[in-house]
């Protein structure tokens, strides 16, 4: 397609497309933000203009400092366990051995069981205090059980989280591996690199890309973390395990207050733009965009 | 010093055995080529010197000692893949660095390798770029600069020039023998090019099917191939083979003359042909004769200055003191 011609009917051939495309993005987007501006309860209308007060409220919060805090430490927490448990797992499987197939299947299969599922499952068969598993072993050893929910909250839903993505970023990263070139593998065994440097040297080089491909997908997953803190903690104690989609849901959902909902969506859009964007400074570099 | 010597080594994966046991010597400061058809092996004895892969039975003595068990860095041997093998993310100078740093040499003389190893190579003003911005025939001289610089008891080379076009293999080939000259390292070749065998090697081993078939310089293979496979490996255009009535006149199974050593004439000879294909290269004139009765096409090669075209009635007579005689099993007689 190199062409003036073959260009113009090109641009001409994907316009619906793109057209349909931006109308779906842009409608909701503009509601949204036309909506961020009305003082409007969905039981009491009908709405009024109040301007940036919506945004005022939600900013000024006391709960709004710690949730932007818990996100943060929720995504970073979980993009650390699973990238560097995924590269870890993806070695390993990377190997050959014997039911290689069937732990292929097991390790993905976190990433089929949804979220409010998987949270019940880790909250009552082994995070309860009394009859989960950790309790068991904890006292198995003669040691306190930990009631992990309400002590350790944010870290219990990071496991949680990291848990059901693992799969995802092992998967990925697995695929990668594969492709790497035995040859050059054999050429620093040669060049007398051990493990260790080949690791350093070839691997992580190669995963570079891969990396980056996990980190960026999983921020946008991770920044809009809800079921597992709906059916665990909801939320505490206090505001321990509020994150950004949890407090909109606190301010506004709960109390039918369409236009705090939507004040508190357009921040965390800008939030998640913040976000993707130091990502990608941080991870980006290696990408060739 | 580079002395290597296989004893007995063989090779099987899993029940296939790819090399039966087989002895070979290669002195130090030898070219040597391995040469064969696809498949027979070449590349799994190389990768069996370099300690790529296991032996699965045999020794292995590098220089007096047994390196059979030794890891691949512990040889002292450097390989140049036919894939290259260059690491895409370094640069060219990281690349050629990248032995040297593994080996902990310090850095004003890698610095001084590394440019020495650029000017003899004339990758001096592509130290700084990626692999990937390189040509072929470039990136296979950092392949070979990350070899020199480690300074290696031998080279090992797998197919190196197997992906360049014509042109640049001659000039590659070149350069690899002139590098042999200068540094006189033991060298060992891999290809299933017979020019190439022909014009570097100081001592060919023709492999087939995991067999040595014989080992030699390149001439003595040239005019005293020890059987069929050989004679018909060994020469470019191939020898003509004739079996039959041509064959059982010379006591023999089966005869062979190269097609420089048949004379053509016009109106006379010993065998009466037909010119199927003539080529004219100027400086000689290639001749697939039909109709011989000897095989389906004899290949003949003339002075340039001879003119025949297709169809004509051409007579072939052999040098006498050329033909290869063997006997039912292939041997030589
Ligand atoms: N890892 C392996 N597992 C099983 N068989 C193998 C393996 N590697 C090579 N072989 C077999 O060993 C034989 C020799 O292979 P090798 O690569 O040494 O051939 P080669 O002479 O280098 O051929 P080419 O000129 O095509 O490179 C082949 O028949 C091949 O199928
Ligand atoms: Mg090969």
């Amino acid at each position: 397609m190199a062409t003036q011609r073959a260009h113009k009917a090109a641009r001409l051939m994907i316009s619906p497309s793109v057209i349909l495309l931006l109308a779906w993005m842009i409608i909701p987007l503009g509601t949204t933000i036309y909506f961020s501006f009305l003082r409007y309860n969905i039981l009491t209308p009908p709405a009024s203009w109040t301007g940036f007060e919506n945004y005022y409220y939600f900013l000024t919060d006391p709960a709004f400092i710690p949730a932007l805090v818990n996100t943060l430490v929720l995504v970073l927490g979980v993009l650390a366990i699973t990238t560097i448990g995924g590269i870890l797992l993806a070695l390993l499987l990377n190997m050959e051995f014997w039911g290689q197939g069937i732990v292929r299947i097991l390790v993905i299969s976190p990433f089929f069981v949804m979220p409010t599922v998987s949270a019940l499952v880790w909250k009552n068969m082994f995070m309860n205090p009394v009859n989960g598993l950790f309790a068991h072993l904890f006292r198995a050893f003669g040691l306190q059980p930990v009631d992990f929910l309400s002590t350790l909250p944010l870290l219990s839903i990071t496991i949680m989280v990291a848990w059901a993505w693992l799969p995802f970023a092992t998967l990925i990263l697995l695929t990668a591996l594969q492709s790497l070139d035995s040859e050059q593998m054999e050429a620093a065994e040669m060049d007398g690199a051990g493990w260790l440097s080949r690791f350093i040297y070839l691997t992580l080089p190669h995963l570079t890309r891969s990396i980056t491909v996990v980190v960026l997908i999983q921020t946008i997953f991770l920044l809009a973390v809800f079921a597992e803190i709906y059916v665990t903690t909801a939320g505490g104690p206090g505001y321990a395990s509020t994150n950004i989609p949890f407090l909109i849901y606190n301010l506004s959902l709960k109390q039918f207050d369409a236009g705090m909902g939507a004040a508190g969506g357009v921040i965390a859009v800008i939030i998640a733009n913040i976000v993707a964007f130091f990502l990608m400074r941080a991870v980006g570099k290696n990408l060739e965009l | 010093m580079g002395q290597i010597t296989l004893e007995n080594v063989a090779k099987s994966f899993g029940e296939v055995e790819v090399i039966p046991p087989l002895d070979l010597t290669i002195e130090d400061g030898e070219f040597v080529v391995f040469v064969g058809p696809s498949g027979c092996g070449k590349s799994t004895l190389l990768r069996l010197i370099a300690g790529l892969e296991d032996v699965s039975g045999g020794k292995i003595v590098i220089d007096g000692s047994d390196a059979t068990q030794a890891s691949p860095a512990k040889r002292g041997l450097a390989m140049v893949f036919q894939s290259y093998a260059l690491y895409p993310h370094m640069s060219v100078r990281k690349n050629i660095a990248f032995p040297m740093k593994m080996a902990g040499i310090d850095e004003a003389e890698q610095k001084r390798r590394i440019d020495s190893a650029a000017k003899a190579l004339n990758l001096t003003d592509y130290l700084d770029r990626r692999p990937g911005q390189l040509s072929g025939g470039q990136r296979q001289r950092v392949a070979i600069g990350r070899a020199i610089v480690r300074e290696p008891a031998a080279f090992l080379f797998d197919e190196p020039l197997s992906n360049l076009d014509a042109a640049l293999r001659v000039g590659m080939r070149l350069e690899i023998s002139e590098l042999h000259n200068r540094l006189k390292t033991t060298m060992i070749y891999v290809t299933h090019d017979q020019v190439e065998a022909m014009t570097m090697a100081d001592k060919i081993v023709v492999l087939q099917a995991g067999r040595i078939e014989q080992v030699g310089s390149p001439l003595e293979l040239y005019r005293n191939p020890r059987n069929v496979f050989v004679a018909g490996f060994i020469g470019s255009p191939k020898m003509n083979l004739f079996t039959g009535a041509a064959a059982v006149e010379y006591g023999a199974e089966t005869i062979g003359v190269r097609p420089e050593h048949v004379s053509v004439s016009a109106d006379s000879g010993k065998w009466k042909g037909r010119i199927g294909v003539s080529e004219h290269l100027g400086s000689d004139s290639f001749f697939y004769v039909e109709d011989t009765g000897l095989a389906d096409a004899v290949t003949v090669r003339a002075d340039g200055e001879v003119a025949f075209r297709h169809g004509d009635e051409i007579w072939l007579t052999p040098a006498e003191d050329k033909i290869h005689r063997f006997d039912k099993n292939g041997d030589r007689m």
